[in-house]
Order: structure tokens, then sequence, then C-alpha cells
């Protein structure tokens, strides 16, 4: 087979970046931040050129690296993307510059582990996209808990203490099931097949051969895992906690990319290794979403605080992301990671234009605002285009994904009613409440608060500089989404005719 | 059958080991310089026997009438025996001159308790086995009471030797039936006869009297009452020695005294027995320590929680969990000694400064250990790419080939549960501000052994290979 080392240059970068700022002096804070942000705009620009090398008619892994690492596991390290991959990683290379870069101001005390932790977090979720085995999977998945564990901890705001030992634990009870069923899995395959293997490649013919009843329980541990991760209702409680508590940076990340690797991880493993069992709780999977969807909306409407608001208008997005891929039609599945990608990049900048006012005046609440548009109306504008692509206004990336997944849902096979399309539309309506009327707050009226006179400032040229690139995918994906659908389409149907094979008979 | 000179050259590490007790009892006698020189002289010898031991590996051989077996697994427990108590010496050069007892004995003690290990991993017979299980356990009874004006100290030393005589009481006893009904001591013999002798209930009382124990040896509930007090109370290079090598040579020993169960394809019942300790220990570990405000009685409930997750091995009992075992054996003997360590750096006189408390703000005070600190902690809660994380994953996988998913999944909700209290020695090390002001004169010499051994735990994590496949070669059933 043909080796491929971009993935593994890309892996490597910022490992070895985030071991040489431990040599630099904790003074110079200006360098270290320098140095962050040039090592992630390298891995960026890599995974630029792993895009240029990708093919995204080829329904095969692509790119692949394999190397055997523990012999007596039969562990390789194994990496390779298909367009859902790719397409994840190029999200995580985007957004990790643009987050280093926002934390100039914010993050000033230890400012080398900063950098040393973000570095290595983007390591761990590059890594957890691009594994082809799923024991290094499970490697990445978890080491990068410590560095987000870290990131939580210590620039955290009040109760950052117990946001992070309840990110930490929900994570790891989750994702231990979920070894016991790697285990099982590779164990299964070991009697089957003769080879003890975790190579996924070999898995998905092993996974769909596996007995109904313990599939179901296989299925269920692995989508515990990932259902803690995205999150799906009602394990969502660590998400609002962690959001909150994280810097603004944590937030982003946390948004951006670590809630994918939940969905990314129902997409890569659930769905093509138990497709039986997939099936068979498509329909309750998918309730939990379209609850997610009303609750998250719901919640958020009523909260006070811009960021808690926020956090709670993901489980609301994500829970789309879910409903999408079980119904496993190619437009919801392709509106899926569509939307994931807008989640990134529209939450993100929320995320990061919430900080910008808090890194100002220290307050989040919305009471504490009010008619800022005189005040700051550059960012007044932002945070317009931006919630809009959030709400989903067509135009903007948000409407592509959430129409695309209500179309697909609407004439799911699988789901066979339209009454999650329904519930879930519905969903769309709160998000325009509750992000209008928060707009509606802090931006518009008269300014009650006359502070915020003297603390607030429109953006400066570093902030800009991280929110337009945003602003330019938001926009080019709400108007020429091909770019992106194209580079995911092979793979989704791929993923899809796996499925259908091995429950044809049971779909009747 | 007279044994022949082959014979002595196969032993040459016991003798080496002997030799060298012998010459400190000497040295000390006769030169005041016996603390300078002590040390030192240990730490050679254990790294001698430890390299030995590591390249012979292969020369496998029953001597004496049956009753040693070199090389293969015997050879590895060795090499892990040494090195971890080179390590723990290292650590104790500074130590035990700031804990202010030195005498001469506690470098001897250790040297002949490793010796009494060596024995054990080494036997092929009870007799033998009582040898080095006396030989090892006499030397941690004076070791744990090495400070005799402290209270603690001489507590945990009585409370150790009561019980550990008691225990010992049981194997003897069980040694005693297994004699009487079996007419051999010789353990290959009883691996021969082993399922004709198991309708005898005299055999299996004696069996199972043997098996309760060593059971108290590797510190297992419900027979751990001794652990918390022990290591709290004795000096804490002694406990992090106590804790590793010696929960190894209880193990070394279970897995020679098992064989015969683990190749008996027949319903075995000692599964069960092995099984329902591991339960309760895991849990009984974890949830204990959360409550623990004492950094070492912490490791005391994670010593027996790690206990419990060993034992899945043992109930297992394939060759996958075997090697398992293994290997989690060495990998928990790095950790937790390099935990030790720290703590005895940090650690202040008269048992101040081993709260948890007394770690808060670490990182502000000396990076390096916050940051080798956490290292061990998470490799603890089993947090890959980390030599505990895989000791864990090739326990759980022998279990589920043998069918004990549910072991395998009680031990995972265990390492949850355990996560939060190793954890929580992060969060005082980053996440607060220091509360207790103090300067930690860190040893150069305590250094070097925390960062030899987060330097194993991190070799053994990235690549385990090196370790699992010399086992993997040696194991047989």
């Amino acid at each position: 087979m043909q080796e491929n080392l971009i993935l593994t240059y890309l892996l490597i970068i910022p490992i070895v970046g985030s071991i040489l700022v431990l040599f630099f002096d904790e003074e110079q804070k200006s360098v270290i931040r320098w140095f962050g942000f040039l090592i992630s705009l390298i891995a960026f620009i890599i995974s630029l050129i792993a895009y240029k090398q990708f093919n995204p008619q080829d329904p095969q892994f692509q790119l692949i690296h394999k190397v055997l690492w523990i012999k007596s596991l039969n562990i390789s390290y194994h990496v390779g993307v298909d367009g859902i991959s790719l397409i994840l990683i190029l999200l995580t290379t985007f957004i990790t510059p643009l987050t280093l870069l926002s934390t100039w101001k914010a993050i000033d005390k230890n400012v080398k582990m900063f950098t040393f932790s973000m570095l290595l977090l983007e390591a761990g979720m590059l890594g957890v996209f691009m594994s082809l085995d799923i024991f290094l999977f499970y490697i990445f998945w978890e080491a990068m808990l410590i560095p987000m564990y870290f990131i939580i901890g210590i620039w955290g705001g009040e109760r950052r203490i117990y946001a992070s030992i309840k990110f930490f634990l929900y994570t790891m009870f989750g994702s231990l099931l979920m070894l016991v069923a790697i285990i099982w899995l590779a164990v299964y395959a070991s009697n089957q097949t003769g080879m003890f293997t975790t190579n996924l490649i070999d898995l998905y013919k092993v996974g769909p051969t596996i007995a109904r009843s313990i599939q179901n329980w296989m299925f269920l541990a692995f989508f515990l895992s990932f259902a803690i991760k995205v999150p799906i209702f009602p394990l969502h409680t660590w998400l609002p906690d962690a959001h909150v508590e994280a810097p603004t940076a944590g937030s982003v990340i946390l948004a951006g990319v670590l809630l994918k690797m939940g969905t990314y991880g129902l997409v890569r493993f659930c769905l093509p290794l138990f497709p039986q069992a997939a099936v068979h709780y498509a329909s309750f999977i998918s309730i939990l979403a379209v609850i997610g969807i009303i609750y998250g909306a719901l919640v958020s409407m009523v909260q006070p605080d811009m960021k808690k608001l926020v956090a709670y208008s993901s489980v609301s997005h994500l829970g789309f992301v879910v409903l999408g891929i079980f119904a496993m039609t190619v437009e919801s599945m392709q509106g899926a990671v569509i939307q994931m990608i807008n989640h990134g990049l529209s939450t993100g900048a929320l995320f990061l234009l919430v900080g910008v006012i808090y890194e100002r005046t220290h307050h989040r609440e919305i009471e504490y605002y009010g008619g800022i548009a005189k005040i700051v109306p550059v960012y007044s504008t932002l945070l317009m285009i931006v919630s809009l692509s959030s709400i989903g206004l067509p135009g903007l990336n948000g409407f592509v994904g959430e129409f695309l997944i209500l179309l697909g849902s609407f004439k799911s096979q699988v789901l066979n009613s339209w009454w999650y399309t329904i519930f879930a539309a519905s969903g769309v309506i709160f998000a325009a409440v509750y992000l209008l009327w928060m707009y509606q707050r802090v931006v518009f009226g008269e300014v009650k608060n006359t502070n915020l006179f003297q603390e607030l400032t429109d953006m400066n040229k570093r902030e800009l500089l991280v929110l337009l690139p945003i602003i330019l995918f938001i926009v080019w994906i709400g108007i020429y989404p091909s770019t992106f659908l194209k580079l995911t389409e092979v793979s989704v149907q791929t993923i899809l005719q796996n499925i259908s094979i091995h429950t044809f008979d049971f779909l009747k | 059958m007279p044994a022949n000179t082959s014979e002595y050259i196969m032993i040459m590490p016991f003798i080496f080991l002997g030799a060298a007790i012998l010459f400190s009892i000497v040295i000390e006698i006769s030169t005041k310089k016996s603390e300078e020189i002590l040390p030192w002289l240990s730490i050679i010898s254990f790294f001698i026997v430890a390299l030995y031991s590591l390249l012979n590996i292969n020369n496998q051989a029953v001597l004496f009438n049956g009753m040693m077996e070199v090389g293969g697994k015997s050879a590895i427990f060795n090499f892990i025996f040494n090195l971890g108590a080179m390590l723990i010496t290292i650590s104790s050069i500074e130590y035990i001159k700031k804990y202010g007892t030195y005498y001469g004995e506690y470098y001897i003690l250790i040297q002949s308790s490793v010796l009494g290990m060596m024995i054990m991993a080494g036997s092929n017979d009870l007799i033998m086995i009582f040898l080095g299980l006396e030989l090892m356990s006499i030397c941690f009874y004076i070791l744990a009471g090495i400070n005799r004006k402290k209270l603690t100290a001489n507590e945990a030393s009585m409370k150790y030797f009561l019980l550990g005589a008691f225990a010992t009481g049981f194997i003897v006893y069980g040694i005693a039936l297994i004699y009487g009904a079996a007419g051999s001591t010789n353990i290959s013999f009883l691996i021969t006869n082993f399922s004709n002798l198991l309708t005898n209930i005299i055999f299996v009382t004696g069996f199972i009297l043997f098996l309760i124990g060593f059971s108290f040896k590797i510190a297992a509930v419900p027979f751990h009452m001794w652990v918390p007090d022990v290591y709290q109370g004795s000096a804490t290079t002694v406990t992090g020695l106590m804790s590793t090598t010696g929960k190894t040579a209880a193990f070394s020993v279970l897995i020679i005294a098992l064989t015969a169960v683990f190749t008996l394809k027949a319903p075995n019942n000692f599964r069960n027995y092995f099984a329902v300790i591991s339960t309760l220990s895991m849990l009984l570990g974890s949830i204990v320590a959360i409550s623990q405000n004492n950094l070492k009685r912490m490791l005391a409930y994670s010593s027996i929680a790690h206990a419990g997750y060993m034992s899945i091995g043992l109930a297992a009992g394939n060759i996958d969990s075997i090697a398992g075992i293994i290997f989690y054996l060495a990998a928990y003997t790095f950790i937790n000694i390099g935990a030790f360590s720290v703590i005895s750096i940090v650690e202040g006189e008269n048992d101040s400064r081993i709260d948890i408390d007394s770690f808060s703000g670490l990182n502000s005070k000396s990076p390096v250990l916050a940051a080798l600190m956490s290292l061990f902690m998470f490799a603890l809660a089993g947090i890959p790419p980390l030599a505990g994380f895989f000791g864990k994953y090739y326990v759980f996988v022998g279990a589920i080939e043998s069918g004990l998913t549910w072991l395998a999944i009680i031990g995972v909700l265990s390492s949850v549960i355990s996560v939060y209290f190793y954890l929580r020695v992060v969060v005082y090390m980053y996440f607060k501000e220091p509360i207790q002001n103090f300067q930690i004169e860190i040893s150069p010499f305590a250094l070097t052994s925390v960062i030899i051994s987060s330097a194993l735990v991190l070799i053994f994590g990235i690549m385990p290979d090196l370790l699992m496949n010399i086992i993997t070669s040696v194991i047989k059933l």
C-alpha cells in the first residue's frame, strides 16, 4: 500500500511544538504566543496540503499511514481519512490558530503552560479524527482530556474546579465502558477470524455479524460514550458548567471541535460497526435528539448569562446533528456533517464575541448591557451576522445544515414519521427567539449602564483578524455549500450503503 | 543427589545479594562511615542483580531437586524487585537523614527483604515459598517501625507484625494440610496431580487457607485491615517498598501456586474466590480513598483497589491475563515508587506535610515536582498512554477472553470512581493557591529516582511491547 506521511506530519507538528514551548522562558510571553500561533498555522497549512492530495471521489480511506505499534495486542499506528474526517480535521486546524490568537490578552498567567496545553489538545483532537484503529482512537480520545482539564481548571472562572472535574468524570465514565466494548469487539474478532485486532477496516466486516442481542449492548456502550460527549439530552449537564467556567479559548475549542468528536464517533463507529442495532435504536435516539433541540432552545431562552445561553444553544444545535445522523439518509447525514462545521464556526464565533466584551467589562450578564450598538458598532454588526448564522438564516451557513437535516429526516425510511421533522423545525424558531431576544437586549435600546461608555471599546485589529476568517466561511458555506458537500458526499454514501446492506431485510 | 557447581552458578544473583548483605553487616560493624557506604553498596548490588536477571531471562532451569526455578518469569520478577528497591534506596539517602532515623540496619533490611522476595518468586516448593515469605515479612515488620521514637511507626510495626503473623499462620497451616493430603510440598508434583487432589477435602482446605494467607499479603479486601495504618505510619520510603515490591512478591507466589488452576480446563471454583475479592477490593479501595486527606492513606486505599484490578487477572486465569498481571505489577511498582518518592521529598518532620493541603499550589513552588506527580496520578488513574493504562488494559483483555466481561465492567466503573481522588491531587497542585508556606528542599537523589520512575512509566506507556514481549516470551501455562 502507498504510504502517505502527510497526516503523521500534521499530528507531529503540534506535539513537537508543545514540547518546544517548554524550553522557552516564562517571561517571554509574546514570544511564546507567537510561537504557538505559528505552530498551529503550520498545522493548518499542512492540513490544506492534505486536502489537496485528497480525492473526494474515492470511497476508501486515503492518505493512510500504518505502522505496527504494539505487537502483543496487534495494535497499529494507523491513520487515514475519508471526507468526513478530513473536513473535521480542517475545522480543527482552522479554529486552533484563531483561538490561540484570541487569547493574547485574556490569558496572562502561565502562558507557557497554556500554549503547551492548547497544542497538545490540538494533537489529541487531530488524532481522534484520523485514527483508523479503535485503540489508537481511544488513546487520543482519553489523552485529550488532560489538556482540556487543565485549561478549564487553571484559567477558568470561579467554579472551575467543580466544572473541570465534572467534565473529566463524565467523559471518563462513558469512555471506559466503551473501552470494555472495544476489547470485547477485538476478542470477538479473534474468535471469528483468528486474529485479535482493533483495526477499524477489519472490524467493519466483523461488527455487523455480531448477534443482535449482544450487538445492542455493544452499540449502547459506544453510544453512551459519544452521547456524553455530544452531549445528547439528558447527558448534557456537564456542558453548561464546563462552558461557563472555561476561559474563552476553552469554550471555543470545546464547542468548536470537542463536541464534534462525539458526533464524529457516532458516524465513524456506532453506525458502521453495529448497523442493525443502530437502526433498532434510531427512533429512540432521534426522540432524544428532538427533545434536546427543543429543551436546549427553551433553556437558552431564559438564561441571564450570555455564555450559558450560548452553551445551551449547543445542546439544541447538536440535537440537529444527531437527528441528521440517525435519520440515515444521504441528505440528512450530509446536513449533519455540514451542521457540525456550522456549529463549530457559529458557536465558536459567538463564544469569541462574548469573550471580547467580557475581557473589557468582566460581565457576562445580559442585564449589564443594553444599547451597545452606539458604543461598539463594528462589534454589534459582527454579533448580528454570527447570531443570524446560528439561527439559520438563508444565505448563511446554519440554514444549509438545518435544511438538509430536516429534508432528510422528513423522508427517512428508518424514522418513518413526520413528527421528528415537525418538532425539530420548531427548534429553528426557538433559536430565533433566544438569540434575537438576547441581541435586542444587549445591543439595542438606550444605554442604561453608564459604565459601559468607559469600559467598552470596539474590536481591535487582532480581534477582527480572529473573527473575519470565520465570517468568511460562514458566508461561503451559506452561499456555495457545494465546496464542502462534495468533499463528504461519497464518504456519506459509502457509510449508508454499508448500513443498508446489513439492514436490508430489517427495514422491510 | 548433591547439587553440582552449575546449579550454584545459576543462582548467582541470590548468592551475590546474600554476600552483599553479609558484607554490609561487616561494614556496619566495623566502620563509622557506614552511612555513606551502605546506600551505594545496596544501589550497586541491586543494579547488578537487576541487570543480571534481565540478561538471563532465557536461561530457565529447575534446580536443587526441584526446590527452585530460575530464569523465565522469576527473572522478570527479580528485575522488578531489584529495580524497585534500587529506586527506593536512592530516594532514601536524603530522606532517612531528614527523617532523623538513620540506623545501619535500614539498608541491610531492605537488601534482606529483596532477597526474600527473590526466593519467593523463584521457589518451586511450598517450603521455599514460606522461607522467602518470612524473610521478606520480618524485614518489613522491622522496617515499618524503623523510627522507634515515633508512636505511629510503632503502631504500624506492631499492627503489621500481628496481622502479618496471623496471615502467615494461615499459610503454614495450609501448607501443612496440603502436605498431609498430597505427601509432598513440591509444586510441580502438586500441579501434575492437581485434579486428583481436588477430590480430597483436606487438600482443598489447605489450598484455600494458603490463598487466604496470600490475600492478606496482596492487601485484598476483606483482608486489608492492616493496610491503611501500616502505610500511613511507616516511613514513606518503606511504604513505597512494601506497597510495590512486597505486593509483587505476593502476586508472584499466587501465580506460581495457581498455575495448576490456570492450566486445568475443568470448572474452577477458585475463580469465583478471586472474582469476589477483586470486586470487593476495587470498590472498597476506590470509594474509601475518596475521603482521605492524608496522601499516604489515600495511596494505601488505592493500593487495595489496584490489588483488586490485578486479581481480575487471577480470576480470568489465562495466559494473557497472567502476562497482564506481571506487566501491571511492573507498571504499578514504578508509578507508586515515583509517587511515594515525591511525597518523601515534600514531607517535613514529624509526619507534617503529607496531607493533601500541603500539596496545594505545588506547581508554583516546584513545577517539575508537580508535573511528575501529576504524571504518576494520571498513570494510577489509568489514562493512556501511560504504563498504568496498559496494565489495566492487558488484564481486562484477559478477563473478557475468559468471559468475565462483568468483572471488567466493574473494573472500569471503579476506575471512574478512582479518577476523582487521583485528580484531586492534581487539583490541589495546579488549581489552588499554596495554603501552607514552606520551602521544598529537593534532594537531587530523590529527584533522580522520581525521574527514572517517570521515564519508565512513559516508556512502558508508549512502548508497552518492550516489556510485554519479554513477558509473553517466557510465560507458559
